[in-house]
């Protein structure tokens, strides 16, 4: 019995990325991952909280947030999740070029998003002079918007390692856990960011 | 080896027994004999707990011991198998509901002596010390008195004293056991406590958060006097003259040795805020060297010239300065006669 | 192919089999042997603690040296001893009581164990590059951000890595739990020690990643120039104390829960009953997991939170004591009417009774918030961990390890020497701690290098160091005692104890598919009921077939040796910029390997049906 078979059927089951062991496995185990994640996020929130007016005399959200960038990433995050949802729909299809198709809209949107990220921080550092050592709101800003920037980062080269290792092979019962994982993984950054954009920003201006 | 088990916790009971009635520890040292309102109150909580919890503990080994008295496998029933009881409902009740009302019997002292303790309605009219937490030393400001000191807390008896605590470096916890229990020191926020003696004497003080290196040499005393000392004290504390001369001729010129080597860069002589080094300003009276040493002229010399041998770690042996044995032994001889009050540690233990 | 490489291999071989390693009971040994190595180290500097504190103004070792041994033993003996010695025992027994062939992710578990090691490894490291950490196991700011040197970088950095170890691991138990199950093994059919070690995992999954957080914000500040602790900068240094206890109190309950589960089955299987009550044990278990995230407060009573809040968390923690209370007499009754044996893995168990009581009920006493103004942080509250944590972890540890060496290594260890190492060792420790409650009420701080003469403290640190070695004693019999059953020992068959549960049902050492046939579990205890229904052995849930295994790999060990070379990069950066160049590397290295992991397919291998067939000829 060799393992080509029983990985690569004809068609696809209807869950794919829980059709094996492996599969279902992985995705129960990435759900405990991203619940340990929540808790690791809730810690930064609420560090950024207690921190969040001390300022040092330094610049404080309120001079520093502008609504109108943070609004675009927000966009750019959203759709890049309603896209990832298209990927898993396509994928659900057996319809793996479709799959590349909506997971490369998806890395460019966060690509864009992360461009967006990188000019904000390049602006607060160089126009304003706000940096991780500036006052303990910026070492609590920096590292709690850092993390989720470094997220987003690593969802990306995630999915593309994925698309390049699979686009000759297509899809199978192998790594369809993969391809499911790491779109899961692609909304619980969207979820963060929402946090973000509301307690952070929108809070911070208001 | 059972009767081994036995016997042994005999050994363990009564050598606690004896431990608990030989002594409790050092007198105006051990919360096991309180002089204060808050060790009082906590001794009291502490009885109540340990007294159900004994109960408790009386309870499982009475059943502990009837099972390996009963049940241990017999000589030739090596094949006898016990009934595989599932469990029993009506005892696990039992053993749910009964812990919980032991707890409650706990729980209702302990919330009304927490919120009792955390009492400040009275801090207004009261005599209110700011404290400042260092490495590895103590800072005491009266506040609305023109009174600072270090090491050595003065306070009156019978009354509650608000302890308004910060800290300039790492964390530090104000605790006089036989007066009261502890509070951290922060440096960010200040914590507020109060501290009331019903006996004259002096308490022996600690630091019991970890500070560093010496965090176990950061000793200082609680001195409670009778009102009228403590107002005489007072008195003689807020007319302190720093510049005063000294009588004798090796005192005057440690005084001005000690101003040359700018040990008055650190150290304040009368009402200054907390410095680098403490406040000398009635060093004279002190019991102890630095919190722990010999409160003599030699250890005194001896700290002048190491101060890293008595207390590895303080600051002053980073400080820059150069004496020779003689000069601190001049510098020792103005500082010993900084007695600015007769109210000294002795008013405190020589009363009655 | 088992067979062929199962023949006589070289030392070389038998190295690169552990480093490559993805067998559940291999990695427990590699556990069992670092997590004891540490363990010692551990015994080591508190035994130089306890001569330290002999007599009073002792000066056999310096303030700084023995602020770094107070600090080390702490964070070795939880992180680096009790909590791989816990995840050994998990290892070697959790698949196999649930009747599993592996683990969920194999490939994980080994990468958990690696990460761990190296992370260890980094901690002890300050030993020999210019002082260890020193500010305390708890590292609380800003003593800890301050701190000279690198020694807390070191402390930062080690626990980092080790502790994504343990959140993987925990993470590979749960999911092993819910999905790996033989048929028939129901939630409530499963062993108390593999209930255990599903709450302990969850724990550890919630618990693990606000010390993440921690130590990221206390590394920053360190090695980055950031403020969270720093109050002129506005930081707060309350921030730690919360993130550390909302981890470390659940810790402690990571840490005695899987103790409960070895409790639970070597007193139900040494007085030859069903676990008493076993319904209400899993609830209890459950809820003091539940109950351990809510009381994180009660170690900060005298912060300042307050009286309302100082009360609510005394509150809280006093309801711990309902299910842990529940817990002591279901084990009362286990015994109750049992036919009760009596040998070394059992004097533990035994033993444990009376200590966990005693320092339960220290537990209770320090809830009271106001009482514990006085015990807080004084030798009253050492007196009191060390009841639960020797008394409860480590009596378990004992317990379950000489409970299951049969099973891990097919020798029972010598009673003779497992009783000495019992007495010893038991005499020891209440000797050592008993007295330390009146240390602590006498007015004796912990964390004390020295403390002065004449405050009636003398007598008592000198009982409390004699008790110590009494424990050091101990624990060298029980090394002996290793070493000679591994050469003298004999053989066991696969159920040595006339065991319950499933792991007795197959050879010892298990084969290295532990099942050749999937088991068929029919209730709580499932060999128990084959054997009162006169069967040998468990019924198989499937005709023998084919046998899946995973691949052995070395990336494990290469991602963990990259965060390795990394951490030291991080630490020496701000002395040098060039280390920046240590960290490309090292997590250079990290990243390739997982680049690599994710685009190798590695399918696993079969075990063929001729070969099992052949090897039960055998």
């Amino acid at each position: 019995m060799s393992s080509d078979q029983t990985l690569n059927p004809e068609t696809l089951p209807e869950q794919p990325e829980r059709a094996t062991l492996e599969g279902k496995n992985k995705f129960l185990g990435f759900w405990f991952f991203l619940g340990g994640e929540t808790v690791l996020f809730a810690s930064l929130f609420g560090t950024y909280l207690a921190l969040n007016n001390a300022t040092n005399d330094g610049p404080g959200a309120e001079e520093l947030f502008g609504l109108e960038l943070v609004f675009i990433m927000t966009m750019l995050l959203l759709t890049s999740s309603l896209t990832s949802v298209y990927a898993m729909y396509h994928m659900k299809n057996n319809s793996f070029s479709k799959m590349q198709l909506w997971l490369g809209i998806t890395v460019l949107l966060g690509l864009g998003f992360l461009g967006c990220e990188l000019y904000e921080f390049y602006h607060y550092i160089h126009g304003e002079g706000f940096t991780l050592r500036s006052s303990a709101f910026g070492s609590a800003f920096y590292t709690l918007v850092g993390f989720h920037g470094g997220h987003v980062t690593f969802g990306l080269l995630w999915i593309v390692t994925l698309m390049v290792r699979n686009a000759k092979r297509g899809l199978n019962l192998y790594n369809a856990p993969k391809f499911y994982i790491a779109s899961l993984y692609w909304h619980f950054i969207d979820v963060v960011w929402v946090f973000i954009f509301t307690v952070v920003y929108l809070m911070g201006v208001i | 080896m059972k009767g081994w088990m036995a016997k042994f916790r005999a050994l363990l009971l009564f050598g606690s027994l004896t431990l608990v009635l030989s002594g409790c520890g050092k007198e105006n040292l051990s919360a096991l004999t309180p002089k204060g309102y808050g060790a009082k109150s906590a001794l009291d909580l502490i009885n109540i707990s340990l007294a159900v919890m004994i109960f408790v503990f009386i309870v499982v080994m009475v059943i502990y011991a009837i099972v390996l008295v009963r049940f241990r496998k017999k000589k030739g029933q090596e094949d006898f198998i016990p009934q595989q009881t599932e469990g029993n409902k009506a005892l696990e009740v039992i053993w749910t509901v009964i812990p919980i009302i032991l707890l409650v019997i706990i729980a209702i002292p302990t919330i009304t002596i927490t919120f009792d303790l955390a009492d400040e309605s009275a801090a207004g009219d009261s005599i209110n010390v700011s404290v400042t937490g260092n490495q590895f030393w103590w800072h005491f400001n009266y506040e609305g008195e023109e009174i600072q000191t270090s090491q050595d807390l003065y306070i009156p008896t019978g009354e509650k004293v608000y302890l308004n605590m910060k800290t300039s470096d790492v964390l530090h916890s104000f605790w006089v056991p036989a007066l009261s229990g502890k509070m951290d020191l922060h440096p960010e926020n200040e914590n507020t406590m109060f501290i009331q003696a019903d006996e004259e004497g002096v308490y022996d003080g600690k630091c019991a958060e970890f500070c560093g290196t010496s965090h176990s040499l950061m000793d200082f005393k609680v001195i409670a006097v009778s009102p009228e000392e403590y107002e005489q004290w007072v008195e003689d504390m807020k007319n302190v003259d720093p510049e005063a001369q000294p009588e004798s001729a090796d005192a005057q010129e440690g005084q001005q040795l000690f101003q040359e080597n700018s040990c008055i860069g650190c150290h304040a002589i009368g009402s200054s805020p907390a410095a680098t080094g403490p406040n000398l300003t009635n060093f004279g009276d002190r019991t102890t060297l630095a919190g722990v040493a010999e409160h003599d002229r030699d250890t005194l010399i001896e700290w002048i010239q190491n101060p890293e041998s008595i207390k590895p770690g303080n600051r002053m042996s980073d400080a820059n300065y150069e004496v020779s044995e003689e000069e601190a032994g001049k510098i020792a001889d103005y500082l010993l006669q900084l007695q600015p009050s007769d109210i000294t540690p002795e008013s405190a233990t020589s009363n009655e | 192919m088992s067979t062929a490489t199962a023949q006589k291999r070289g030392f070389g071989a038998a190295i690169w089999d552990y480093l490559t390693t993805v067998d559940h009971k291999k990695i427990a040994h590699l556990y069992l042997v670092s997590g004891g190595l540490f363990f010692l180290i551990g015994g080591l500097e508190a035994l130089l603690i306890r001569i330290q504190l002999i007599k009073p103004s002792n000066d056999f070792v310096s303030a700084g040296f023995y602020n770094e041994l107070l600090t080390m033993h702490g964070t070795t003996m939880i992180f680096l001893a009790a909590m791989p010695l816990i995840f050994a025992l998990l290892n070697a027994v959790v698949p196999l009581q649930i009747g599993a062939r592996d683990v969920a992710f194999p490939f994980l578990n080994s990468l958990g164990f690696w990460l761990f090691l190296f992370g260890g490894i980094i901690l002890n490291c300050g030993w020999f590059l210019g002082g260890a950490p020193d500010a305390g196991w708890t590292a609380y700011a800003p003593l800890s951000a301050v701190s000279p040197g690198h020694g807390v970088d070191f402390y930062v950095l080690g626990l980092q890595i080790s502790g994504a170890g343990t959140l993987i691991g925990g993470i590979n138990f749960l999911v092993t739990i819910i999905n790996m199950r033989a048929p028939g093994m129901t939630y409530m059919r499963m062993p108390l020690f593999t209930w255990t070690a599903f709450v302990t995992s969850s724990l550890i999954l919630f618990a693990f990643p606000a010390l993440t957080v921690g130590l990221f914000l206390l590394m920053f500040d360190r090695l980055f120039g950031s403020g969270f602790f720093n109050a002129s900068m506005g930081g707060n240094s309350v921030i730690w104390e919360h993130l550390f206890w909302i981890f470390g109190h659940p810790e402690v309950y990571i840490l005695i829960l899987p103790a409960f589960g070895v409790f639970s089955d070597v007193l139900s299987t040494f007085s030859k009953k069903r676990l008493f009550g076993y319904t209400a044990m899993v609830f209890a278990t459950t809820l003091i997991g539940f109950l351990g995230f809510m009381v994180w407060a009660h170690h900060m009573f005298t912060t300042g939170l307050g009286p309302a809040a100082n009360s609510i968390f005394a509150i809280a923690t006093m309801a711990i004591a309902v299910p842990t209370g529940i817990k002591i007499f279901n084990w009362l009754f286990t015994l109750w009417g049992g036919s009760i044996t009596i040998n070394s893995a059992m004097l533990w168990a035994l033993a444990f009774i009376p200590t966990f009581t005693i320092g339960g009920t220290t537990g209770v006493m320090l809830a009271a918030a106001a009482a514990d103004y006085q015990y807080h942080d004084t030798y009253f509250v050492v007196a009191h961990f060390h009841y639960v944590i020797v008394g409860g972890v480590v009596f378990g540890l004992f317990c379950g390890i000489h409970y299951w060496w049969p099973k891990m290594f097919g020798k029972i260890l010598n009673e003779t020497l497992g009783k000495i190492t019992f007495w010893t060792f038991f005499l020891g420790f209440h000797l050592t701690f008993f007295i330390q409650h009146f240390l602590g009420l006498m007015g004796m701080p912990r964390r004390y290098w020295t403390y002065l003469p004449n405050q009636e403290l003398d007598t008592g640190n000198l009982i409390s160091t004699i008790g110590a070695f009494l424990m050091a004693i101990g624990t060298i019999v029980f090394i002996i005692n290793v070493i000679y059953t591994s050469v003298k020992g004999h053989k066991v068959s696969g159920d040595p104890w006339d065991g319950r549960t499933l792991e007795w049902s197959i050879p010892s050492p298990p084969p290295h598919y532990n099942f050749k046939q999937t088991p068929l579990v029919r209730g709580l205890d499932p060999l128990w009921i084959e054997k009162m229904e006169g069967r040998k052995g468990i019924t198989p849930a499937e005709p023998l077939d084919d046998i899946h295994m995973p691949n052995p790999s070395i990336l494990p060990f290469i991602m963990s040796l990259g965060l390795f070379i990394a951490g030291f990069g991080f630490i020496y950066q701000v002395d040098n910029l060039a280390f920046l160049w240590v960290v490309i590397l090292g997590m250079g290295i990290t990243l390739g390997a997982m680049f690599v992991r994710s685009i190798k397919d590695d399918l696993g291998h079969h075990i063929h049906k001729e070969d099992l067939e052949e090897g039960a000829d055998q």
